[in-house]
């Protein structure tokens, strides 16, 4: 899954439990049935865990572009600067 | 919600948590509901009443009970508690509660009853002071709902009086 596909997961599993509790909620007010509420909030569950856990193809339409290797070699990482170094070596023959 | 584990994780956790909200939901909503319950005891017959060997006054009753409870359902509602008390006051205890039949009533279909019974525990005084007293029939009851809290309530009958001579 990537980056987008993790923000949209997320995005959709709350939404979707939202509304199926506020829906089972109302439903089950309605008719005067806690069974009825329970059972349609244990569907939109299930329904959502089965929407947003697996990794659906649907999660990855924004894959992360790597640099070729070779295109790497050409654009060098800038060196740290070594300033920092005579000091460890110091404490280091110590 | 990068692997599997951590977005089923996260599923769980939030699905238990509105859940929580919609169980508490219900029972508030439980406040809508002005219950208009109605009770009617009659004491057909004084079976006996005898003074016990240790000193005890005791009493067997005959009782009608008719009431219609079903206003006190609501759909989170499981059960209803009902018992039925007879109270009085002597010298030594300003209340005295004596539980005398009581019974679960597992629907709104069955709120609405009458039964015909002796009392179902034994109604004894802690001494002698049952000859002629008056006494209140008090019909209590708890409500059971599925989530939440509790409810309580009673509907007080009173003038009933015990005979003046044991029998």
């Amino acid at each position: 899954m990537d980056w987008q596909g993790q923000k949209r997961a997320e995005i959709l599993m709350q939404i979707l439990l939202l509304v199926s509790g506020i829906a089972a909620f109302a439903i089950g007010y309605i008719m005067g049935s806690f069974q009825m509420m329970l059972l349609i909030y244990a569907g939109g569950v299930v329904l959502t865990a089965l929407v947003t856990v697996p990794n659906w193809p649907f999660f990855n339409r924004h894959p992360l572009k790597w640099l070729e290797p070779s295109e790497a070699d050409r654009h060098p990482k800038p060196q740290v600067s070594t300033t920092a170094g005579p000091k460890k070596k110091a404490s280091k023959n110590k | 919600m990068h692997s599997f584990g951590y977005r089923a994780n996260a599923v769980v956790t939030l699905a238990v948590t509105i859940l929580a909200v919609m169980c508490s939901m219900a029972s508030l909503s439980d406040n809508f509901n002005v219950p208009s319950p109605t009770a009617e005891v009659k004491v057909l017959n004084i079976n006996w009443f005898q003074k016990q060997a240790n000193g005890n006054d005791e009493v067997s009753l005959t009782l009608n009970i008719s009431a219609d409870l079903s206003s006190l359902f609501t759909w989170n509602t499981k059960q209803v508690f009902v018992f039925i008390a007879a109270e009085y006051e002597t010298p030594q205890n300003a209340l005295n509660q004596v539980s005398l039949w009581d019974g679960i009533i597992p629907s709104k279909d069955h709120a609405k009853f009458w039964i015909h019974t002796t009392n179902k525990y034994r109604l004894i005084d802690q001494g002698s002071n049952l000859r002629g007293k008056e006494f209140n029939l008090t019909l209590h009851w708890h409500v059971m709902p599925k989530t939440g809290k509790m409810f309580a309530d009673k509907i007080v009958m009173t003038g009933y009086r015990l005979p003046e001579e044991y029998r």
